[in-house]
């Protein structure tokens, strides 16, 4: 027998400190001292138009630029996290908070962003007069509120459809409200959250690279970041530093999906409700790596063990009283609902009482039939987008989705081409029309489809994924095939996560409208007609009565059509085609 | 026997009164829901009186409509009473009833949590310190045979595996009563039968973690094999048609002497919204389908010597002629051809007896073998014998006097012919060392190996 010289795996394994642990350190380390450095750049001086931020287009400068939007996202995130969890939970258990509540983020949610950016540039730079802070909250705004909605509303819904017997069970065994939140409520409702951070972190780059330079009220404010960089580069058409940036920024997406979204998401499988076993788990390397540490294990049971003492003086408190039912009686609640009722429908009157009081007495009622007709053309495009994709789209996402070979390629693929942000890439298209001298009015199109369309794809692919295996054996048995086969499996099933993909992309494509409607080559800016060039002429030259005009048709336009169309829609996939 | 009718009003009147103290007491529970648009209210449950005392099986038996999860829910303080009041260990139910642990149709497990952390989740809410919130768990996760799968998720485990943690959650809580929600309706027939009687041996062994347990079902079987008390809803409103008390001794089984009655008793009830439960209770002719078939009085060695000369014979042979030959009395020859087909060593057809292969086995082997086969055939074809060592097993020492079998078979037969049944019964039982009898004491006992638990 050989005598061992050298530490077995056993003996390695017994160290306190793992290589996970040295990496993780390390890691830790390396973004304090980043968050540190690049957050400094944000409380600089400020005051426009004497002491203005510049951008250079050293390549050099590059990921400082990077790490200041990263900077920016993450905050945003941050905030759209607290939001989503307070407001979420706020409508989910209280009646009177969720009839404020969800109609309101559900207008919200239509709204486009970008025609707001020009009122809260204003109103942060005046609430941090003197440092840069006031336009840094504003792009933070812009990004926060380009992503939160859609978190909220899927936090509230999972709140909503914890199973029954769950909340039962936790009141059979007296979970305090804390408990009930961190064991149940919470839990249930994370895989559909962290889906729609992913999602909403993607959506987030567009909204970073528009609010970074923006021309507000006849001054060009710029933020020193990725967006401003291309921006710079398309005034100067400097080439080099555009591909340069669109690089950096895809590195970035791919980087921040490996080292986040990843371990999230294999992380929330866990969290699955279906009690089954699931066929293939999603991975992470960067989940396993934080496993396999030591030190995090350290960390997280002196963490229980903290809370452990934390809550049990409040428990003992907290037992001394018999949980009862609210008490309430039938007749009073009528009467609340009654007074609630009323008090919302004078709020409503309110509303458009000025509204017609505005349109009448600052812009005409011919002002504001020309911008419907605007908002018309906007629509037209919009259209197109969503049928044209649909019928590219459609048809290749499902052929990927149901090969799960092509799928486990294509679906990283689609996902980064959400994520990534459209923009980045108009000034490519630009060149192109003014090079065949093509109207923006049909080339804006393109520009509108390059972010909106993917939405189709992402979420075609991921209904084609979940068509049940006994419908397609059952359809193969019955020697159910071509055009038939359309008819009656495929399309129906998925048809719910088109709905989803297509109300996603027609709002992506509205807010599109505003940047892409009018864009520009160095001195060539190309103008298309439409609601989205009419609220960034309206922005840029500081046009107030225009401004709220503009936005407000666009509000419209897209509440409307989700009312008239998309709500409709969705409520046959729900009914009906509902797997 | 077995069958006894209390009052309905949960034996408040007129029935004979209960010593043991009430857990649980509901009087006058109704629940109405508000139709929507105030179009009046839908009466779900009315007028429910019910108790449950301390010790007791309660069954809550009805079909769908009759409220009877509703009642749970209210007896467990998980919704209120539109009018009427629950009581449970002195302390009127206002909110969830802390004297109550649940085990769900659906399990209810959550399903980020580990089998361990799923079992803690009530002693965390309570606030039992970790070390022993874990030794507990582990005790209970024990107790459901679960041992091995504390750190399982519930999605890797079976329904049958996720049912035992729910009643290991359940148990760990040590509460004073276990309601139990349709708990074997969400698994395979198999694995609820086999569930259900471990709880049933579990509450026959005399310390189960709680001490009554409140079952709501729509299974007949569920509730005549584990309850006390069987309370039937009707439906539109729900209200309590009758109760049946059942006194089957416990573990029961489906071939118990009174078994089916009750159970059609009660089948029959259900199935006849209008009939008056107590008198189908009442009518029930209590020796009409007797389970309890006379044993024929035959010594088992006369039994095997006859088998032996049939065996030589060529395994067949005309009983006329066996007859004249052995120079026997039909009626007694008769009485040992009785016993053989009994327990299956032969069978009788056409005036000639024939060997079955297990007769020929039992024949040829060795005298151990021999036993053991006796032994086998004795406990699958003999309820008598089958009746008294279950009696036996869940007895405390493993011992009964004999006068109790005497009693039971009391019911079944005149008096001498119980005596005389219970001789054969005794006779057979020591041959096949089922049990040992000892004569001075007149006791009935368990053979030692079999106290340590060989399957019967």
């Amino acid at each position: 027998m050989a005598l061992r010289t050298f530490p077995t795996r056993e003996a390695l394994k017994r160290l306190p400190f793992g290589l996970a642990d040295v990496a993780i350190l390390l890691g830790v380390i390396a973004l304090i001292y980043l968050v540190a450095a690049v957050g400094a750049g944000a409380l600089v001086a400020f005051e426009p138009p004497e002491q203005l931020p510049t951008i250079s287009l050293d390549p050099a400068n590059l990921p400082y630029y990077l790490a200041r939007s990263t900077l920016r996202m993450f905050v945003a995130m941050g905030f759209s996290l607290a939001f989503t969890f307070v407001v979420g939970y706020a409508a989910a258990s209280n009646r009177y908070a969720e009839q404020i509540i969800i109609p309101t983020l559900d207008v919200l949610q239509s709204v486009p962003v970008l025609g707001f950016l020009s009122v809260t540039i204003t109103g942060f730079i005046a609430l941090f007069r003197g440092s840069l802070l006031g336009l840094e909250a504003a792009s933070v705004f812009a990004i926060f509120t380009s992503q939160v909605w859609n978190m909220t509303f899927s936090f509230y819904h999972s709140l909503r459809n914890v199973p029954g017997d769950m909340q039962e069970a936790a009141a059979v065994y007296r979970l305090s409200r804390w408990a009930r939140f961190t064991q149940v409520q919470a839990p249930a409702g994370v895989i559909g959250l962290v889906w729609n951070m992913v999602m909403s972190f993607g959506g987030g780059w567009f909204f970073v690279a528009a609010s970074e330079a923006i021309s507000v009220l006849n001054q060009e404010y710029t933020l020193p970041g990725i967006g401003a960089y291309v921006t710079q580069a398309i005034a100067q058409e400097d080439m080099r530093a555009l591909l340069l940036a669109m690089a950096a920024m895809a590195a970035l997406v791919v980087v921040i999906d490996q080292v986040l979204w990843r371990p999230l998401i294999a992380w929330a499988d866990r969290f699955k409700i279906e009690q089954n076993e699931a066929t293939q788990a999603p991975r992470s390397w960067m989940l396993e790596l934080l496993r396999r540490s030591r030190v995090l294990q350290a960390v997280r049971e002196a963490l229980a063990e903290a809370g452990e003492k934390l809550s049990a003086r409040s428990r003992r408190a907290r037992l001394a009283r018999r949980q009862t039912w609210p008490r309430r009686s039938l007749l009073s609640v009528r009467r609340v609902d009654a007074l609630f009722n009323i008090v919302l429908l004078l709020i409503v009157l309110a509303i458009s009482g000025l509204a017609i009081w505005f349109i009448h007495t600052e812009v005409g009622f011919e002002e504001m039939l020309e911008v419907v007709l605007l908002g018309a053309a906007t629509f037209v495009r919009v259209a197109i987008i969503v049928v044209v994709s649909t019928l590219i789209w459609t048809p290749l996402g499902v052929v990927i989705g149901m090969n799960p070979r092509v799928a486990r390629i294509a679906q990283p693929i689609t996902q980064f081409l959400v994520s990534f942000p459209a923009n980045f890439l108009f000034p490519f298209i630009t060149i192109g029309l003014i090079h065949f001298g093509v109207s923006l009015d049909i080339g804006g199109i393109l520009l509108m489809a390059l972010g909106a369309q993917w939405y189709i794809l992402f979420n075609v692919i991921a209904g084609a994924q979940s068509i049940p295996n006994d419908l397609r054996e059952m359809a193969a048995n019955m020697r159910v095939s071509g055009w038939e086969r359309w008819r009656s499996l495929i399309w129906p099933a998925v048809f719910p996560a088109w709905v989803t993909g297509a109300i996603t992309a027609s709002g992506g494509a509205w807010n599109a409208s505003i940047v892409a409607e009018i864009v520009s080559w160095g001195n060539t800016t190309l103008t298309a007609t439409g609601l989205g060039a009419y609220i960034a002429e309206a922005t840029g030259a500081g046009d107030w009565p225009r401004i709220v005009l503009g936005v407000g048709m666009m509000c419209v336009y897209v509440v409307g059509l989700n009312r008239l169309l998309w709500r409709r829609l969705y409520a046959l996939a729900e009914t009906r085609y509902r797997l | 026997m077995a069958v006894t009718l209390t009052n309905p009003v949960g034996g408040s009147a007129g029935a004979v009164a209960d010593a043991r103290p009430v857990l649980l007491q509901a009087t006058g529970v109704c629940k109405a829901f508000d139709l929507p648009d105030g179009n009046g209210a839908f009466t779900v449950l009315q007028d429910i009186h019910l108790a449950i005392r301390e010790g007791e099986i309660v069954a809550l038996l009805g079909k769908s409509g009759s409220g009877k999860s509703t009642l749970l829910r209210i007896l467990a303080g998980l919704i209120p009473p539109s009018s009427g009041l629950v009581v449970s260990c002195g302390k009127p139910v206002l909110g969830p009833n802390p004297d109550v642990a649940m085990v769900f149709q659906s399990f209810a497990l959550l399903p980020w949590l580990t089998v361990q952390e799923n079992v803690e989740l009530g002693l965390k809410a309570r606030g039992v310190p970790r070390e022993e919130r874990r030794q507990r768990a582990l005790q209970a996760i024990d107790r459901v045979g679960l041992d091995g799968f504390e750190s399982a998720y519930p999605k890797e485990l079976s329904g049958g595996m996720k049912q035992r943690v729910g009643l290991a959650r359940a148990f760990v809580m040590q509460p004073p009563l276990l309601f139990m929600d349709e708990p074997f309706s969400g698994l395979d027939v198999l694995t609820a039968e086999n569930l259900r009687s471990e709880v049933a041996d579990l509450w026959a062994a005399g310390n189960f973690p709680a001490r009554s347990v409140l079952l709501v079902t729509h299974n007949i079987d569920d509730a005549v094999l584990l309850a006390d008390h069987v309370i039937i809803l009707g439906a539109n409103p729900g209200h309590v048609r009758g109760e049946v008390h059942i006194d089957l001794p416990r573990p029961r089984e489906r071939t118990m002497p009174g078994y089916e009655q009750i159970k059609d008793a009660i089948y029959l009830a259900m199935t006849n919204p209008e009939a008056d439960v107590q008198q189908l209770i009442a009518g029930i002719d209590r020796r009409a389908e007797t389970r309890f078939a006379p044993l024929p009085h035959a010594r088992v060695g006369g039994v095997s010597g006859l088998l032996e000369l049939v065996d030589e014979r060529g395994g067949a042979q005309d009983i006329a002629e066996l007859a004249g030959e052995l120079n026997l009395d039909t009626d007694d020859l008769l009485q040992f051809l009785d016993a053989a087909r009994l327990l299956g060593f032969a069978e009788i057809q056409s005036g000639a007896v024939t060997l079955t292969p297990v007769g020929r086995a039992f024949v040829e082997a060795d005298i151990l073998e021999s036993k053991e086969l006796f032994r086998r055939q004795a406990l699958e074809r003999v309820p008598l014998l089958r009746f008294i060592v279950n009696t036996l097993k869940s007895s405390k020492r493993g011992a009964m006097d004999a006068e109790f079998f005497l009693d039971v078979l009391d019911e079944h037969f005149p008096a001498d012919e119980a005596r005389r049944q219970l001789e054969t019964a005794v006779e057979w039982g020591r041959y096949a060392e089922l049990f040992e009898y000892d004569a001075d004491k007149s006791r009935l006992r368990l053979p030692d190996e079999s106290l340590a638990g060989a399957p019967a």
